[in-house]
C-alpha cells in the first residue's frame, strides 16, 4: 500500500492505495467522484478524461501514484460559484448530450481542445481532436456544435 | 399559448446533473458492505465441462463465495427465457434449448458464464477467478450463419436438429411464384446484414441488496424496462416474488435495445446477494460487453423482385437465414420474424410478398433486438434490391421509387404482410429530400470529383418502420408472452407541483423534458413545477419500458389520459368552489373558469382543495392523483427518405460522406431539438454499420473483435454534420398524432450509404461494412 497526496478540484486529498490503482479508480472509488466514467478497458472511449495540471488525460491510462502532487480537475470541479463553465453551458444550449455517459469526458476534452486551438477552432479540427472520445447517442453533430459554441464563450470570458 | 409546451425546443431538464458529474448510473451506486462479483467465462466457443474445481479460488484472499451452475440449480433459480413464440413450418413452437445462467455441463460460446467469484474487492475476485480450474472437452464450433444448418456441422443443442431454431414461411408462396413466372424482369440480390455489437457507452452493471428483515431484494440494473426485468426475474427465474423484488434502473447510459434483456449476470447478482446476505456489485468491462451482451443483425439473405414493363413491382420473394447465437435471448425469436418480414413491403404497393426465414443456433453470443430490430434488416434488403431493380430497368432510383410508392390517397393501407399503415406521404418526403440534397446538381458535382480522381456517388433510402410497440392483442396473437400497453400516474401535490410517474424509461431520449412539455401543454402547470419520475418499480405503478420507439407514442398517451382524468375531476371541484354547474366549467391554460363569467380558479388551487376538502363536492373522493393505462390501437409508422452523397478514393478505398440529408415523417414533434438529436444519433449508428462495424468470430468461435481497438465504432471525424427536415403526416391511430423517432436513422442510413457507394463505383453490390479494403477491392474488380 502507498499513500498519495494531490489536489483534486482545488482541494488537497490523500489516500492509501494499492500500487496498481488507476487514477480513475482512485477518483471513483476512494474519493467517490463518480462523474468520471469508465466506458472501456483499452483507453479508447474517453469517458474518463480529466485534466491533470491543466492538460487532458485519460484517467484510466495513469496510475494514481503518477498524480502525486498534481492538480487534478474532474467534471465535478469545472463549474464555479458563478454557474456552469461556458463549455458545460454550450453543451446544454446545443443539446450536446443524450444519455450523459460520455459527456464528462466530452466536456473535459472540449475545454482542452479550446485551450490548445483557440476560440475560433473550426469544425474539422474539433472532429479530428475528438478522435479519442466515443459517443453512441448524439452522432457527434451537436457535440461539435457545442464545442465550437463553448470555444466562443470561453474566448469571450 | 402555453410556454414550453408542444413544439418548443426546450433545453433539457436532465442536462445539469449529467454536465456536472451528478448523474447516478448503476456503477455509481455503492451500498455499505458491498462485495464484488466477477464471472469466470468460457474461453472456448463450444465445449463440455468435465469438472470445475473451485477449491483454490474459494480459499483465496478476500473470497466470500464461488458459485457454479449446480448452486443455482439447487436453489431452483433459472433458466433464462425467451418470451415470444414463433411457430415453425412443422407446426411446432420454435426450439428453445435450456439457457442456464451459469453453465450446466456445457458451454456454447466464448464468454459463456461458467462460475461467479464473489470477494471483498474486485481485484480479489478477478485474482481468484483465475484460480477456478475448469476441465473442458473442446468440441467443433459453428460460427457461420449461412452454413450453420448444413448436415456436416457440429450439433450444438440436442433439442434443435441441424442447429435450426425455426423455419418460418410467411406469405402466399404460389401466387408469388406465379407472378415471377410471368414477370417482365426479375431483379435479384444476395446480401449479408453484418453482425453488430450494440455498444451503449455505459457497460451493463448490477447491484443487488437483500434485506433479511423484509425479505426484499433491491436490484439496481442497467435496464430499459425495470418492470419487465422484475416480472421475468420473478415469474420465470424464481428470483423472488414480484412484491419482494424492487428493480431500479437509475440513470442508464444508452440502451439501443441491449438493455431490454434479462441477462445471466443480473439473475446471479440478485440471487447471490441473498445467498451470502451481503450486497453484491457487478460491472461489465468492455471486453465482457463485447463477449456477452446480446449482439444485433447477422442475416444472410437472397431477395428477388418481379417487375412489369413500367418497373412496377409485381411480387417479392425473400429467403433469409438469421443467426440467433448460442441461446435464445429474451426477445430473440421475434426479431428476424415478426419485426422483419412484416416490414418487407416498405413504402411500396408490391401486392405479393413471400418470405422464408430460417433461424439458426451458432456458437456465438446470443443475438437479439438492436436499434431498429428487424426493421433495419428489412429496409436494407428492400432498399438495396430497389436500386438493383432501377439498374435492371434503366430507371433513376428516385423514379422507380416514385412509381411504386403507396399513393397518398390509399391510406389507411393494408400491406400484404400484416401491417396496416395509418398515414404517410412518401412522395412528399422524397421530393423534399431530393431538394435538400440538391439531387439535380449531382452530376455536375460527380464530374468535378472525377477531375480530381475521385468518384462521387449518391444513394437513396426510402424507409418505413413499425413503432409504438405495440397493440397487446396483436402481439398476443403472434406469440408474445406479455401485453405492450403503457401506464402513467399524474400526481398533484397539495402545493400545486406535479409528479408524473411513467412506466417508460429514459436512457438518453430526454423524457424528463418531452413528457413535462406534454403535461405543461395539457394542464398549464409551468415546466419547472413538473417532475418526471421513471425507472423504479417501487415508485412507478407499472410499465413495459422503452424500446421500439414506443415511449411517446404509447407512454405519452397514457400520461395524456391521466391528465384528462384530472381535468374532469377538477371541473367538479371547481364547479363546487365557484358555485356553478359542472357543465358550465371550461378548462384552458391551467384555469378552470365559469363560461361567460370572469370567475375562475387555477388548477393548483383545485389541487389544494382536493387535498384540503373542507368545502368539497359531496361524494367525490379527495386527492388529485390519477392513473391511466393505454394500449395502442395500432403500431405507428414513421417513414422518410434519406439521401447520402459520398466521395470514394479509388486508390485507397476510403469513403467520405460529403453530405447526408434526411427528411422524416414522425407525425407531430413535441421537442424538435430532441427529435433532431435522435435522428443524428440514429444516422451515425447506421453509418457505423455501413462503413465501419462488423463483429467477427473466427472459425474456432474466438471473438476477434472484442475491444474498441478491433471493432471500429464511428468517431467524430468519420461523419459530417447533417441536414435534417420533416414531412409530417397526421397518424389517425395515435391520439397524440406522434409516431416515434429513435430508430429512424439506424434504419434509413445503411442502404443510403451503400447505395451511394455502389453508385460511385458503378457496381451492383458491396457488403457492409464497406471498409477501405472492401471498397478498394470492389473498385479494382470493377475497373
Amino acid at each position: 500500500m502507498l499513500t498519495i497526496s494531490l489536489n483534486v478540484n482545488g482541494k488537497p486529498v490523500s489516500g492509501e492505495i494499492e500500487e496498481r490503482t488507476l487514477l480513475v479508480q482512485f477518483l471513483r472509488e476512494h474519493l467517490k467522484l463518480t462523474g468520471t466514467h469508465v466506458g472501456c478497458d483499452t483507453s479508447q472511449c474517453g469517458a474518463c478524461v480529466i485534466h491533470v495540471d491543466g492538460v487532458s488525460v485519460k484517467s484510466c491510462t495513469m496510475l494514481a501514484i503518477q498524480a502525486e502532487g498534481c492538480e487534478v480537475t474532474t467534471i465535478e470541479g469545472l463549474a464555479s460559484d458563478q454557474g456552469l463553465h461556458p463549455m458545460q453551458q454550450a453543451f446544454k444550449d446545443n443539446h450536446g448530450l443524450q444519455c450523459g455517459f460520455c459527456t464528462p469526458g466530452m466536456v473535459m476534452s472540449g475545454v482542452d481542445i479550446v485551450n490548445r486551438n483557440g476560440s475560433d477552432v473550426d469544425e474539422a479540427t474539433v472532429r479530428k481532436e475528438l478522435e479519442g472520445n466515443i459517443c453512441r447517442c448524439t452522432g457527434y453533430h451537436n457535440i461539435v456544435k457545442a464545442i465550437q459554441a463553448g470555444a466562443k464563450n470561453m474566448g469571450a470570458q | 399559448m402555453i410556454e414550453n409546451g408542444i413544439g418548443a425546443s426546450v433545453r433539457r431538464k436532465e442536462d445539469i446533473r449529467f454536465l456536472t458529474g451528478k448523474g447516478n448510473y448503476t456503477d455509481d451506486v455503492n451500498v455499505v458492505g458491498q462485495t464484488y462479483a466477477y464471472f469466470v467465462r468460457s474461453p472456448h466457443a463450444h465445449a463440455t465441462i468435465n469438472s470445475i474445481d473451485t477449491s483454490v479460488a474459494s480459499s483465496s484472499d478476500g473470497v466470500i463465495a464461488v458459485f457454479t451452475g449446480d448452486d443455482l440449480a439447487a436453489d431452483g433459480i433459472g433458466p433464462l427465457i425467451c418470451g415470444v413464440n414463433v411457430t415453425g413450418d412443422d407446426g411446432e413452437p420454435h426450439k428453445a434449448p435450456a439457457h442456464p445462467a451459469l453453465a450446466q455441463g456445457k458451454v456454447n460460446y466464448v464468454g459463456d458464464h461458467v462460475a461467479v467469484v464473489i470477494a471483498e474487492t474486485l481485484d480479489q475476485a478477478k485474482d481468484a477467478a483465475e484460480k477456478v480450474e475448469v476441465d473442458y472437452g473442446i468440441l467443433a464450433a459453428v460460427t457461420d450463419t449461412a452454413t450453420a444448418s448444413d448436415d456436416a456441422q457440429q450439433q450444438i443443442h440436442a433439442e434443435a436438429p441441424n442447429n435450426i431454431c425455426y423455419n418460418w414461411p410467411f406469405g402466399e408462396k404460389e401466387a408469388v411464384n406465379d407472378a415471377f413466372s410471368s414477370a417482365h424482369k426479375i431483379a435479384s440480390l444476395e446480401l449479408v446484414n453484418n453482425r453488430m455489437v450494440t455498444n451503449p457507452m455505459e457497460p451493463r452493471a448490477a447491484v443487488g441488496d437483500f434485506n433479511s428483515g423484509t425479505e426484499e431484494i433491491t436490484l439496481h440494473l442497467t435496464t430499459q424496462n425495470p418492470h419487465v426485468h422484475r416480472l421475468v426475474l420473478s415469474a420465470f427465474n424464481q428470483l423472488a416474488p414480484e412484491h419482494k423484488l424492487r428493480v431500479v434502473g437509475p440513470d442508464v447510459g444508452g440502451g439501443f435495445g441491449v438493455k431490454i434483456f434479462v441477462y445471466a449476470e443480473e439473475l446471479v447478482v440478485g440471487w447471490a446477494c441473498r445467498k451470502i446476505n451481503r450486497p453484491v456489485k457487478w460491472t461489465s468491462d468492455r471486453t465482457e460487453a463485447f463477449m456477452a451482451d446480446a449482439h444485433g443483425r447477422d442475416h444472410v439473405a437472397f431477395a428477388e423482385m418481379a417487375l412489369d414493363e413500367q418497373g412496377k413491382f409485381l411480387a417479392m420473394r425473400v429467403k433469409t437465414t438469421a443467426n440467433l447465437g448460442a441461446y435464445l435471448s429474451t426477445f430473440a425469436t421475434m426479431v428476424p420474424s415478426y419485426l422483419y418480414a412484416f416490414l418487407l413491403a416498405g413504402q411500396y404497393s408490391t401486392p405479393l410478398i413471400y418470405s422464408e426465414v430460417k433461424a439458426v443456433f451458432t456458437n456465438t453470443a446470443p443475438v437479439d433486438a438492436a436499434r431498429g430490430a428487424g426493421r433495419p434488416e428489412a429496409t436494407y434488403l428492400l432498399e438495396r434490391l430497389v436500386d438493383v431493380c432501377a439498374e435492371e430497368m434503366n430507371l433513376d432510383p428516385a423514379e422507380i421509387r416514385r412509381r411504386n410508392f403507396i399513393p397518398v390517397e390509399a391510406f389507411p393501407y393494408q400491406t400484404p404482410v400484416v401491417q396496416c399503415y395509418d398515414s404517410g406521404d412518401y412522395p412528399a418526403a422524397l421530393d423534399k429530400a431530393l431538394n435538400l440534397a440538391d439531387y439535380e446538381g449531382f452530376s455536375a458535382r460527380a464530374e468535378e470529383a472525377k477531375s480530381r480522381g475521385k468518384r462521387r456517388g449518391i444513394g437513396l433510402s426510402s424507409y418505413v418502420e413499425a413503432c409504438g410497440i405495440a397493440p397487446s392483442a396483436a402481439v398476443g396473437q403472434l406469440g408474445a408472452g406479455v401485453g405492450l400497453w403503457e401506464s402513467a400516474q399524474v400526481r398533484f401535490n397539495p402545493t400545486g407541483n406535479v409528479q408524473v410517474f411513467t412506466g417508460t424509461h429514459s436512457h438518453g431520449q430526454g423524457h424528463e423534458t418531452t413528457f413535462a412539455q406534454l403535461v405543461t401543454e395539457q394542464l398549464g402547470v409551468p415546466l419547472e413545477n413538473i417532475e418526471i419520475i421513471h425507472g423504479d418499480t417501487a415508485k412507478t405503478q407499472f410499465g413495459m419500458g422503452t424500446y421500439g420507439s414506443r415511449s411517446l407514442a404509447v407512454g405519452g398517451v397514457a400520461i395524456a389520459k391521466a391528465c384528462e382524468k384530472l381535468i374532469e375531476k377538477g371541473k367538479k371541484i371547481a364547479a363546487h368552489a365557484l358555485e356553478a354547474a359542472e357543465g358550465d366549467i371550461e378548462f384552458a391554460e391551467g384555469n378552470f373558469s365559469v363560461t361567460g363569467t370572469d370567475k375562475s380558479m387555477n388548477i393548483a388551487e383545485v389541487a389544494f382543495n382536493a387535498y384540503v376538502p373542507h368545502s368539497y363536492p359531496e361524494g367525490l373522493e379527495p386527492g388529485f392523483d390519477e392513473n391511466a393505462f393505454f394500449d395502442p390501437l395500432n403500431f405507428s409508422f414513421p417513414a422518410g427518405t434519406h439521401v447520402c452523397e459520398v466521395e470514394v478514393d479509388p486508390d485507397t478505398g476510403v469513403v467520405e460522406i460529403i453530405k447526408y440529408s434526411a427528411v422524416d415523417d414522425f407525425g407531430r414533434l413535441i421537442n424538435p431539438m430532441i427529435v433532431e438529436g435522435q435522428v443524428h444519433g440514429g444516422i451515425v449508428h447506421g453509418v457505423g454499420q455501413a462503413l465501419l462495424e462488423g463483429c467477427q468470430y473466427d472459425s474456432d468461435g474466438q471473438l476477434v473483435t472484442a475491444s474498441y481497438m478491433d471493432y471500429a465504432m464511428p468517431r467524430a471525424d468519420n461523419v459530417p454534420s447533417f441536414d435534417v427536415d420533416y414531412a409530417p403526416t397526421n397518424p389517425p391511430d395515435n391520439p397524440l398524432g406522434v409516431k416515434g423517432c429513435g430508430e429512424a436513422g439506424a434504419i434509413g442510413a445503411p442502404p443510403a450509404v451503400i447505395n451511394a457507394i455502389t453508385n460511385a463505383l458503378g457496381i451492383k453490390h458491396i457488403d457492409m461494412p464497406a471498409t477501405p479494403e472492401n471498397v478498394w477491392r470492389a473498385a479494382q474488380a470493377a475497373s
